[in-house]
């Protein structure tokens, strides 16, 4: 689940690779296949806290940290995951980039000990790039419980560099890749990678072309043979790459343009052409690392885990599987709605109490009404009652859901819900964008990334904001437990709330659905790509760590924005509610003039006053329309959501209020940070306009809609 | 000679070996990339309940594969 990464300290760079070197020390890259570890060894290695979860794409860009060891100052660099050098996402062009032209001292490779063959497949192609390569081979414990066991050592030696064994996991098991790395770095070991021989026609254009690029460019050393073998595989994006980073232009040279040509022409007549060219040389990798590990691995079973396969059979089974999801889905709702209600009340109360004392000790130090007015009833109070609902619900919902993704469910929520995406001619990636979306928008829009299709994932990118990010889920949940389950309390009371949470939550999955198909009928015409998604193994999840970071990040993440926002917010409407024109505040003059629209949309000028306000930050929405209700200066105590509740149904709030404003919670416009998140992922300011125009004319039509239903039924 | 079928026939839990992927350029790299060359094993694990994608075991791990591209995929049995 993402929060904004500056939260924890983590520096967050994306573009210019050449910015990632560390003057005073060394510079070690984490590469490897998605999901198998990375971001955990640099969370070990540097006490940062990248996020980290069971999925392959969880990192979508470069992330540094530093650490110490023994004298030395080493900046390490965690990449997305790569399958392969020749990438074919967005977060992959960043990891090859990084690779390919990054220059660190050390790159190491991190591989899934359980599944080592296909992972060789990236070690081999690191190794043409640069000499410093250091495996490390993670996820011991999970191959211990496979019965896989790996002879490091021998693997060591067939490889010519330096294998760690490590599990991430455990700090203590790390000491060992630290220590390398030292050496590597120090020179006191010189790794010597077994490069791959290639078919002799092939190993023999290799080296003319080789001797021609010497001639003509300066390239670093190591770089010659891999240009080569790239230029006859002639892949048109990682020429291009290699073009934009080394600052050549390959076009240029007549001599070379010729001797290409008549290089692949040669090849050509051994039936080796640009079609299976990357084929040919696959296979060569695959032999060697299929050779590589009969040697070095000893198992029972080398296939896909029995216990993961009888889970998955019922969780991705024709009946069961879309049944089970929601059930997950209306627990987790269900958990947060019944936890939060205590803990609110005591924050209501506290605060509370607080407040009273703050407005005893203004009166004992004579301060004019209208200022502690101000500040106490304004800013504390928006301040307080924002922490008051929002917090507990974040606190119970993000450990939760986290939990499910450190198990790894969210791919398989993608393929059950594939069918319904490709339907529309989406990628099911879609969902687990929209599964981040929960956590917040902005780190859903960016989790895009992994999308491959550009037109699938401008249409993910517009449609991430149907999702209720955590700002506007309490808001929902209040809702829903004042107003849908009104009177009725206990258990079945909360299932109430829950069905209500679960529908709207389902109406926003739907909105996307149709949103997605219009748009790609549309603007963003086009048939589904296909796309493979690869299903990681279940893992227990760290029920400590995932408490710990995410009420903590959660908490200080939410104070901070609160007080960032929703003070000069607070500020800004007491101000509106108190200085007015003709004896009418400002606040009304607004609300009044935006009342017959919103009366069509069931809501009232208030509502959207808020919703307008809320635009900075969602969390602010529900604070700002009491606010507005009890703007001048009355005196309430809120003691629970109750009595939030007493206060609407007081201002005309009806069930048909309540539905549309949880409608319109969900459908309406992005927050600004995900607007900027969205401005810098598409780049354009139409696609963030489209962004925000599409959500909010949904949310406005959905509740004219239901108001019109609303009013036939109440006239008959 | 074996005889050929294309991977979306295979049975559930059925070894299959690959003969030859003709899927589009982008899907087939990646196949590729996740080791699936000549006679690699391959062998279908799951089905989405919203159909259009299958889950097989590669290599040890699970890979979701669309249908369309499935459907382009040439195995054979031993
Ligand atoms: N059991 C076990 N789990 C591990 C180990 N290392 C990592 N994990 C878990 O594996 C999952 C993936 O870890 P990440 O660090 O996010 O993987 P990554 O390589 O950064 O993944 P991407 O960013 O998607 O490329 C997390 O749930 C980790 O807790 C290990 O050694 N043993
Ligand atoms: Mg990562």
């Amino acid at each position: 689940m993402g929060l904004t990464k500056s939260s924890t300290g983590t520096n967050l760079l994306n573009s210019n690779v050449q910015y990632l070197k560390n003057e005073n020390g060394f510079t070690v890259a984490l590469a490897g296949n998605p999901n198998v570890g990375k971001s955990t060894i640099f969370n070990s290695l540097t006490g940062l806290h990248q996020h980290t979860g069971n999925w392959p794409g969880k990192t979508v860009s470069n992330a540094t940290g530093s650490f110490d060891y023994l004298d030395t100052n080493f900046l390490l660099v965690d990449i997305p995951g790569t399958y392969s050098i020749l990438s074919s996402s967005q977060e992959e062009d960043i990891a090859r980039d990084y690779i390919c032209f990054g220059n660190p001292d050390v790159t190491v490779v991190v591989v899934d000990a359980t599944c080592l063959e296909r992972n060789l497949n990236l070690v081999f192609q690191i190794m043409e790039i640069t000499d410093n390569v250091i495996v490390c081979v993670n996820l011991l414990d999970e191959a211990k419980k496979k019965h896989i066991d790996i002879d490091l050592d021998l693997l060591s030696n067939m490889l010519g560099v330096p294998v760690c064994g490590t599990i991430a996991r455990k700090k203590s098991t790390l000491d060992n890749l630290i220590d390398v790395i030292y050496k590597v770095c120090k020179k006191e070991i010189i790794p010597t990678p077994k490069k791959i021989t290639y078919l002799p026609i092939i190993e023999n254009s290799i080296n003319l072309l080789e001797d021609k690029l010497k001639t003509l460019f300066n390239f670093p050393s190591n770089l010659y043979r891999w240009i080569s073998l790239k230029l006859l595989e002639n892949d048109k994006k990682i020429v291009d790459s290699i073009e934009k980073n080394l600052d050549v232009n390959f076009t240029n040279d007549n001599k070379l343009l010729n001797l290409l040509d008549n290089l692949n022409n040669n090849l050509d007549d051994s039936r080796v052409n640009k079609t299976n060219f990357r084929n040919i040389i696959t296979s060569s990798i695959m032999k060697q690392a299929e050779k590589i590990c009969n040697k070095v691995c000893t198992f029972e079973n080398k296939g896909y885990s029995v216990r993961d396969k009888k889970i998955d059979k019922i969780l991705t089974s024709k009946t069961f599987g879309i049944p089970i999801m929601l059930l997950f889905l209306g627990g987790i709702f269900w958990i947060t709605i019944v936890g939060a209600n205590y803990p609110s009340s005591i924050l209501f109360s506290f605060f509370g109490y607080i407040q009273e004392n703050l407005i005893d000790f203004a009166n004992l130090l004579n301060c004019p009404t209208w200022l502690s007015n101000m500040l106490i009833l304004g800013v504390y109070r928006t301040l307080t009652w924002i922490i008051s609902v929002m917090l507990p619900p974040m606190a119970i919902f993000f450990p939760l859901f986290t939990f499910l993704e450190d198990l790894g469910y969210l791919p398989r929520i993608a393929f059950n819900m594939d069918g319904f995406f490709k339907k529309c001619c989406c990628s099911g990636k879609q969902m687990i964008t929209m599964c981040m979306g929960f956590g917040c928008n902005a780190a859903g829009v960016t989790g895009c990334r992994i999308i491959n299709s550009p037109r699938e994932k401008l249409i993910a990118i517009l449609t991430n904001c149907f999702v209720p990010c955590n700002g506007r889920f309490p808001f929902l949940i209040t809702i829903a437990t004042i107003f849908i389950a009104g009177n009725i309390q206990g258990f079945t009371g909360s299932i109430i709330s829950t069905m209500a949470v679960l529908f709207v939550i389902l109406l926003g999955i739907f909105m996307t659905l149709i949103i997605s198909k219009i748009l790609s009928k549309t603007i963003l015409k086009g048939m589904p790509s296909s796309f493979v998604l690869e299903l990681p193994p279940y893992r227990k999840p760290q029920f400590g760590k995932i408490l710990v970071r995410s009420i903590f990040d959660r908490t200080l993440f939410v104070l901070g924005r609160a007080i960032c926002v929703a003070a000069p917010a607070g500020l800004v409407i007491w101000i509106f509610a108190n200085v007015g024109i003709n004896g009418d505040s400002l606040l009304n003059i607004i609300a009044n003039f935006l009342n017959p629209f919103a009366n069509l949309m069931g809501l009232d000028g208030y509502i959207l006053v808020a919703f307008i306000f809320g635009i900075p930050a969602n969390e602010i929405v529900l604070p700002i329309i009491l606010m507005c209700y009890l703007g001048n200066g009355s005196l309430v105590d809120l003691d629970d959501t109750f009595a939030i509740g007493n206060i609407l149904v007081q201002n005309g709030w009806t069930i048909l209020t309540a539905i549309n404003v949880m409608i319109f919670t969900c459908l309406h416009f992005p927050c600004t940070t995900t607007l900027l998140t969205i401005k810098k992922e598409t780049g354009k300011w139409k696609w963030t306009i489209l962004s925000f125009v599409i959500p909010t004319v949904c949310g406005i039509a959905l509740c004219m809609f239901t108001t019109f239903v609303y009013n036939i039924f109440v006239t008959f | 000679m074996r005889e050929l079928l294309c991977l979306n026939d295979l049975k559930f839990n059925e070894y299959g070996y690959i003969y030859d992927i003709n899927c589009d350029d982008g899907v087939k790299k990646r196949l590729l990339d996740l080791g699936l060359v000549k006679d690699t094993c391959i062998i279908p694990i799951l089905k989405s309940p919203s159909s259009g994608i299958k889950a097989f075991d590669i290599r040890g791990s699970l890979i979701a594969i669309r249908d369309e591209d499935s459907n382009l995929i040439n195995v054979y049995k031993k």
